[in-house]
């Protein structure tokens, strides 16, 4: 499905321990689907927003503060050495999850935009400057925009976006343009939130690298839907948040090469970041902590960890096949909706279907397939450049997860002719 | 949930199709933008004050059927008032949107009465305040109105 991205064995689940998939039977390890909204069935569709959480999840943070809650790192008790190889185990899981090369690669971060504000801040503090360039594109969430637009503001630096075709696909040809000697860093999203556009983001890792610049790649929507190899990419950072793979909200990843970590001043400082003090100075960790001031998310770390578990335990493959199904089926039930236009006809394409219909407006979309117990997101999706690009304020988007079945797709497309009773 | 019925009653659906007093004014003194960060939506509010009276108002922009029809019917409502009744409009509605208030309060707001439904659905009070918001800036500062 995307490049340069292969099914490695360390990324989806083919341990003696996983079971065959069956999205029915996957349906009552998420407690929260069975349930009714306003007297009807839910249906679950804006997972690219937060997905739910598998029990066992909820189980592993709650085991945590009932029997091993402690503070991390220099405790000499039985407590904060438990917690310890707890936090430290979920990076572990973390580095076999992406298939990191180390375990100090991956630095635990509150998401994907803390962790984007950290690569960006840490840029600044390494001397970004004016004449320097940020390469990004016009598809990006506001969370890989803004920070860089934070750095170049502060620096004098310049941002360089790289468009995109009107049916929502990069247009990689710019990017032979604007990577010059001047670009400083290329930061791009694996998928849109947006619009589902899977990027080709290991041929642009490798365009940036023929001129030695690094890339960030934005993984927010692309680790639950797609084998993430970081290593296979050849990206030099990748960020992620927790809760949109299944896990707890308040945790997520930066992934960083050694080498570019390394090279990086740290940007928070604190507890832990520090290996010693005196009042004259301050000599930082080493990696990971170097980046980890404070007293992290130990729950969220270990509950994340719970979430890869989970996942590694289903056959991932059969998962994103069953995915990719869905939103086949959702683009030809939709198309088939009087009214309905869909945005982002790029290919390839991932788990997300964005829509208008004729002049009614989003927000009234939403709130009356609330009504009929489906739950999708309105608006611009926090990405608005791409909204003024497409010539739109807002869409209507629904998003799948290996939970989602056809059936929910039915009960989307049934709702979306009541909109038309109701407002047509 | 509360019935959509109750949100989207016919006076809103209709002024959401016919909007009254739309598009711009060209004799205006009064002028200010309003905008909702939560969807992206815009409108524009002019009036023309003389004398301590709205003597005309009119809107243009996108929304959605809550806004526009909130739009619409707020202008119809206070062309030809007084700016403080205006003002008094503003809380009146705006409490009935969030709080709720009493039968004889929500009579005395008329047509806009219609609008009670919306304290039912939280996330779209913001939807049906955003014209307000900006009358009163257009009225006072002609500052840019947010629902923020």
């Amino acid at each position: 499905m995307n490049p340069g991205v292969g099914l490695g064995a360390s990324s989806v689940g083919a341990g003696p321990r996983v079971r065959p998939f069956d999205p029915a039977s996957v349906v009552p390890d998420f407690p929260v689907l069975s349930q009714l909204v306003h007297g009807k069935p839910l249906s679950y569709l804006d997972n690219a927003a937060t997905t739910q959480k598998p029990l066992a999840v909820v189980e592993g943070i709650s085991h945590f503060y009932l029997h091993d809650n402690a503070n991390i790192h220099r405790g000499v008790h039985l407590l904060s050495e438990r917690a310890t190889a707890a936090y430290e185990g979920a990076r572990q899981a973390v580095q076999r999850f992406i298939n990191a090369r180390e375990a100090r690669e991956v630095v635990f971060v509150r998401g994907t935009t803390e962790a984007i504000n950290l690569v960006a801040q840490s840029l600044v503090r390494s001397g970004l400057k004016e004449g320097d360039e940020i390469v990004v594109s016009v598809l990006e969430h506001h969370s890989n925009f803004v920070p860089w637009k934070m750095a170049a503001e502060a620096t004098g630096a310049r941002l360089r976006v790289v468009p995109i075709t009107d049916a929502g696909d990069l247009r990689l040809d710019q990017y032979e343009r604007v990577l010059t000697s001047r670009t400083r860093i290329v930061a791009l999203g694996h998928v849109s939130n947006a619009l589902g556009t899977v990027n080709p983001v290991a041929e642009i890792v490798r365009l940036a690298h023929e001129r030695g610049i690094p890339v960030l790649i934005d993984g927010a929507q692309a680790v639950a839907h797609l084998p993430v190899d970081v290593q296979a990419i050849d990206c030099d950072f990748y960020a992620f948040s927790g809760h949109k793979l299944y896990g707890p909200t308040g945790i997520g990843v930066l992934y960083g090469k050694a080498g570019r970590l390394d090279a990086l001043p740290p940007w928070q400082g604190g507890g832990d970041m520090i290996r010693s003090v005196t009042l004259e100075r301050v000599d930082y960790n080493t990696l990971p902590a170097k980046f980890e001031a404070g007293t992290p998310d130990i729950a969220g770390a270990i509950g994340l960890e719970a979430a890869i578990r989970y996942l590694e335990g289903l056959d991932r493959a059969a998962a994103f096949a069953h995915e990719e199904e869905l939103l086949g089926y959702a683009i030809e039930r939709l198309e088939r909706v009087p009214g309905v236009r869909l945005v982002g006809r790029g290919a390839p394409r991932t788990s997300i279907v964005s829509f208008v219909m004729d002049e009614i407006h989003p927000h009234d979309i939403g709130t009356i397939l609330d009504g009929e117990g489906v739950a999708i997101r309105a608006g611009h999706h926090c990405c608005q450049p791409l909204m003024h690009r497409l010539g739109l304020g807002a869409t209507a988007r629904a998003s799948f997860a290996f939970y989602n079945r056809k059936e929910d797709v039915d009960r989307l497309a049934d709702a979306l002719d009541r909109v038309r009773e109701v407002l047509g | 949930m509360p019935d959509l019925r109750e949100l989207y009653q016919e006076v809103i659906l209709d002024h959401h199709k016919r909007p009254r007093n739309f598009g711009p004014l060209p004799e205006g003194n009064r002028h200010a933008k309003g905008h909702n960060p939560l969807c992206g939506d815009r409108l524009t509010v002019h009036a023309q004050v003389a004398d301590g009276i709205i003597r005309d108002v009119r809107f243009e922009g996108a929304g959605c059927a809550i806004s526009r029809a909130s739009a619409s019917l707020m202008t119809d409502a206070v062309k030809g008032r007084p700016v403080a009744e205006a003002q008094r409009l503003f809380e009146e509605f705006h409490r009935m949107v969030t709080v709720g208030v009493d039968d004889e309060i929500e009579a005395s707001l008329g047509k806009l009465s219609v609008f009670c439904g919306v304290r039912e659905f939280p996330s779209r009070v913001k939807c049906a305040s955003l014209a307000w918001h900006t009358l009163r800036s257009a009225l006072g500062d002609g500052r840019d109105a947010s629902t923020e």
